[in-house]
């Protein structure tokens, strides 16, 4: 359960948060979450609703952008798409990619009152 | 309670956490309490820098004297607040904690990381065994529950400390900078950290350490490495294991390492068998040099190790 902790990770930064803004109640959470995190958005919605139950952000709602994978090829010297760390480059099929994008968990804002 | 982070008890535990509670058993008491006034204060913050009458009431929340300050009533007072702030921002701060510990101290840290039953442990005693009369030697163990690899460890003589994380999968590096507190590893130490067994979790927390060194045993099938991407692609060594197998398995080594290098071209890969000690020299080197490495510039007492540094700046 990964995504538990990550959870508890987003709970305890709207914690430090609410205490360094001065906010009491947080009614929503959009999180960044990119296609190569290894992040199962369907088990962060469910673990999201059990950790932040009795918390400041009870029953707050949690919204997931979902950012896509992206990579440098070294063959081409471009920027591709990709969908897994290991996809090859979809023109020349190369291994050799640097990933650039996708990897992101981030708590982007917040609705708090 | 934890006096150093305020961290509360949880369902982790570090072994000898118990012991030391009894010694500061005041300490802690008094943590408590000031814990307690701590969150009362949280709870009326609305009553400072408000005079109007009808708010006195500072135990409950009121529509209408929130952070806004909007008094119209059925006015929401929700606001948007920008945070931009990476999910495991806090374990990654408490990793860069331990991290420059062990920069301060000398220390090389490496992350064990594998799924169970790779034959981690073994391979772990073998080093110990082997290495411990070359350098100081210290072991974090991290399962979820019961103490026996701490115990398999500490029966070479060197020092180990257990984590049981309980629920959790993984260690974080909270634990690790309070199991490294009760540990008090030596100076220029190498400090192997044996992670739960379990590869996804751990890749994704940093605990500080310089290196993770990811373990395959060969009865896993070749595949693993782009069948749990992530590990593969955290780690900077695969340790190849129970390669005395080889014979009595259909594992192709060859297309093993080119999926490990198709998730992580820059990764280092050495084959070994803790059971019968083939390989393990080149292991044992690669730790020496990656241990010189970390004492490379680094002023070890003497004062003109770091005079001739800045001179050369």
């Amino acid at each position: 359960m990964h995504e538990m902790s990550l959870c508890e990770g987003v709970l305890q930064v709207l914690q430090t948060e609410s205490a360094r803004k001065g906010f009491s109640k947080v009614k929503a959470v959009w999180l960044e979450i990119g296609e190569l995190a290894s992040v199962e958005p369907d088990a962060m919605l469910f673990s999201f609703d059990v950790v932040t139950r009795n918390t400041l952000a009870d029953s707050a709602r949690l919204n997931i952008i979902h950012v896509p994978g992206s990579a440098w090829c070294m063959q081409c010297s471009k920027t591709i798409n990709v969908k897994q760390r290991f996809d090859e480059c979809p023109d020349c099929g190369s291994y050799q990619l640097q990933i650039t994008g996708g990897e992101e968990m981030r708590i982007k804002e917040l609705e708090v009152e | 309670m934890c006096t150093v982070c305020g961290c509360g008890e949880g369902e982790s535990r570090i072994e000898g956490e118990h012991s030391h509670a009894h010694e500061h058993g005041h300490e802690h008491h008094h943590a408590h309490t000031h814990d307690h006034d701590h969150s009362h204060d949280h709870a009326h913050p609305h009553d400072h820098g408000h005079d109007h009458s009808h708010d006195h009431d500072g135990h409950t929340h009121h529509y209408g004297h929130g952070p806004a300050h909007a008094h119209a009533p059925g006015m929401s007072q929700s606001k948007m607040v920008q945070i931009e702030q990476d999910i495991l921002g806090k374990n990654n701060e408490y990793a860069n904690a331990n991290r420059r510990l062990f920069a301060e101290k000398g220390m090389l840290t490496l992350n064990l990381v594998s799924s169970p039953g790779s034959g981690k442990t073994t391979l772990l005693t073998r080093t110990l065994q082997d290495l411990k009369d070359e350098m100081p030697l210290a072991v974090i163990e991290g399962d979820q529950e019961t103490s026996q690899d701490a115990d398999r460890i500490r029966a070479t003589g060197v020092q180990a400390i257990q984590i049981n994380t309980g629920k959790g999968c993984h260690l974080d590096a909270h634990q690790v900078g309070h199991a490294v507190e009760h540990l008090q590893p030596a100076e220029a130490s190498v400090l192997m950290i044996e992670n739960v067994g379990n590869l996804v979790c751990p890749a994704a927390f940093d605990l500080g350490e310089a290196h993770k060194v990811a373990i395959l045993s060969i009865t896993e099938g070749e595949d693993k490495p782009i069948k749990y991407p992530d590990m593969f692609h955290a780690a900077d060594l695969l340790l190849l294991n129970k390669i005395d197998l080889l014979p009595h398995l259909q594992f192709d080594v060859e297309k093993c390492i080119a999926y490990a290098q198709r998730v992580n071209p820059g990764i280092q890969v050495l084959q070994v068998s803790a059971t019968t000690g083939e390989g393990m020299d080149n292991w044992y080197q690669w730790i020496r040099l990656a241990h010189q490495s970390r004492l490379l510039g680094r002023a070890t007492g003497s004062a003109t190790a770091v005079t001739t540094t800045r001179e050369h700046a």
